[in-house]
């Protein structure tokens, strides 16, 4: 018999919730096959997640365990666990989220099998060959591919659906080790940097005030920034603006940047082209100020204001202001 | 210092993508074609390394003829040598790619093989990861910050959060770039009539069916949505204000 299987990411112990996503992927497909969906834990430091995947339809979780593993991350001994447990458990779809981590221990487990990997897929209709819907450009455009190939590598695009709960039904725990030499550890976290504290993140800003070309200069965005502060939220910016040197790279919001995903993004001075409105789409209200109507952001916004910036952001502060002291 | 690029050509996309009639390509007739964002940054990092450590850069790119384009701006921008692997309009799957880099570098005693973490219109996530294996290279997938000293290389990635991850490897190696490692220039006029003048090395790779083949392009279908345009200039802002309050965020 064979089955669908799910790898569960996770760092130092923490779950990344979009292998919730995969595992109701993987169960959609695993009802349609009529085979069980199981899933791999890598380290010790994962034990304590069996508990929260037991209502995600899960039949058997293997942990694999090594001393090694919960030393630090290294993707070719965590790719390397995948490979060993595949060959032990014969799964005819191996599946990650389209994470960072999941891109690339789903890459390695493809390089050290010589098997066809179909990143991003937002669906997938088995048969023979295959067939898979994938995201290109962040997933402005969509492809239909053909897979073939004796086991089926995936990634799951990261929000393409919701993760859904099912009765909880406890998994049965296959512990296994993995052979793991030297050289899976040769690539491996040597050491982490703690994030400032304080400062609001761009991904998780409930705000996100964002500047474009438009806005002319460096200086032009202190009236964005006002704005962000009396919003508590924070300045994010198009790829136009990172690559003139006007704002630092982790503000941009885009394909290459980061995906945003605020109550509501405040578009300034942003024409909308494909590479930004990625990184934007996780908005859920756009407003845009824009000097020309036929923007593409305008027609993408919920709400737009046809002007100069440096007029409308001012007013914008001006009039939140009154509001915030008639109140007080 | 020996160091290897590998870019890839994609369109310059803008605002709006529109697909050819049989749906297997962007309709490129008004757009131009660009280094994908990651590795443009990677051809930057290149010729900063070798500023710094002296040594040699190599960019190479699996394309069409015209992808001569890339390697000519990436010359432009300082790169020394260029390989053009070239191919006809079909597109390689990843695995086929990388198994055609594989064999054109093998041999070339790379210190340093640098490529985008991600192509910008493929994504494919792996051409990297790929060669790295096939070599038994060491590699860093997302890097953002680099440092190579005595032989060695230095690498960090966001790791969410603001938080960074660090690697240490030793060379030779192969690292996947982010975008944001650092800005690129753009390339001097001298650059440009220099570049024109230097040799290109090209290959001629033999066709792979791919395990993974593309049978169409297809556009996300859109949700219907209508804007409202509250206004013109700032007589506009009190009526956003009620909506921002509305919302919850005033």
């Amino acid at each position: 018999m064979t089955m669908i299987l799910g790898f569960i990411e996770h760092d130092r112990g923490k779950l990344n919730e979009l292998s919730l996503e995969m595992l109701t992927f993987g169960r959609r497909l695993a009802t349609q096959l009529n085979v069980p969906l199981q899933a791999i834990l890598i380290g010790e430091a994962a034990r304590p997640l069996v508990g929260r995947l037991s209502s995600f339809g899960v039949s058997v979780l293997h942990l694999a365990k090594h001393e090694r593993l919960d030393e630090a991350y290294a993707p070719e001994a965590w790719a390397q666990c995948m490979v060993n447990l595949m060959a032990a458990a014969n799964p005819q779809i191996v599946i990650a989220a389209g994470s960072d981590r999941g891109s690339e221990v789903m890459a390695h487990v493809a390089a050290r099998s010589d098997l066809p990997l179909a990143a991003n897929c937002i669906d997938v209709q088995p048969g023979d060959p295959f067939t898979v819907t994938r995201q290109r450009w962040g997933g402005s455009l969509l492809d239909e591919s053909r897979l073939t190939g004796a086991v089926k590598l995936l990634t799951v695009a990261p929000h393409a659906l919701q993760a859904e709960e099912v009765s909880a039904g406890e998994p049965m725990l296959n512990e296994f080790t993995p052979a793991l030499g030297d050289k899976e550890f040769r690539v491996r976290v040597a050491s982490r940097v703690e994030a400032a504290a304080g400062k609001v993140s761009l991904a998780e800003a409930k705000v996100v005030v964002g500047g474009g070309r438009g806005v002319g200069s460096a200086e032009g965005f202190k009236v964005l920034e006002e704005l962000a502060g009396l919003l508590g939220g924070t300045v994010g910016c198009s790829r136009a603006v990172t690559s003139l040197g006007w704002r630092p790279h982790h503000d941009q919001v885009g394909q290459t940047g980061t995906r945003i995903a605020p109550e509501i993004y405040i578009a300034c001075g942003v024409s909308g082209a494909t590479q930004h409105m990625v990184g934007a789409k996780g908005s859920k209200r756009i407003l845009a100020v824009n000097t020309d109507p036929e923007a593409t952001i305008v027609a993408k916004a919920d709400w737009a204001i046809i002007g100069d910036l440096h007029e409308v952001v001012p007013a914008l502060s001006a009039e939140i202001r009154k509001v915030k002291s008639g109140r007080g | 210092m020996n160091i290897l690029v590998c870019i890839k050509r994609v369109p310059a996309t803008g605002g709006r993508v529109t697909l050819t009639p049989d749906a297997q390509e962007i309709d490129t007739r008004y757009l131009g074609f660009t280094i994908s964002p990651h590795e443009e940054c990677a051809v930057e990092e290149a010729i900063r390394l070798i500023e710094a450590h002296g040594g040699s850069t190599t960019a190479l790119t699996l394309g069409p003829a015209a992808a001569e384009e890339q390697l000519r701006d990436a010359m432009a921008m300082g790169i020394e040598n260029a390989i053009l692997l070239e191919i006809d309009g079909r597109e390689w799957d990843p695995a086929a790619t990388a198994g055609a880099i594989v064999e054109a570098v093998r041999a070339r005693g790379f210190d340093l093989l640098l490529f985008g973490n991600e192509a910008a219109d493929t994504g494919d996530y792996q051409v990297g990861i790929r060669v790295a294996h096939a070599l038994d290279l060491p590699c860093v997938t997302g890097v953002k910050a680099l440092e190579v000293k005595d032989g060695k290389a230095v690498a960090k990635r966001e790791a969410g959060g603001g938080a960074w991850e660090v690697f240490e490897v030793a060379l030779p190696a192969v690292l996947t770039l982010k975008e944001g490692i650092n800005l690129p220039r753009y390339p001097s006029l001298p650059g440009r009539l220099k570049a024109k003048k230097k040799p290109v090395e090209r290959l001629q790779p033999q066709w792979q069916v791919g395990a993974l083949e593309k049978v169409r392009l297809k556009l996300p279908t859109e949700k219907e949505h209508q804007v409202e345009i509250l206004g013109k200039g700032p007589e506009a802002a009190p009526k956003m204000v009620e909506i921002l309050q509305r919302l919850g965020v005033v």
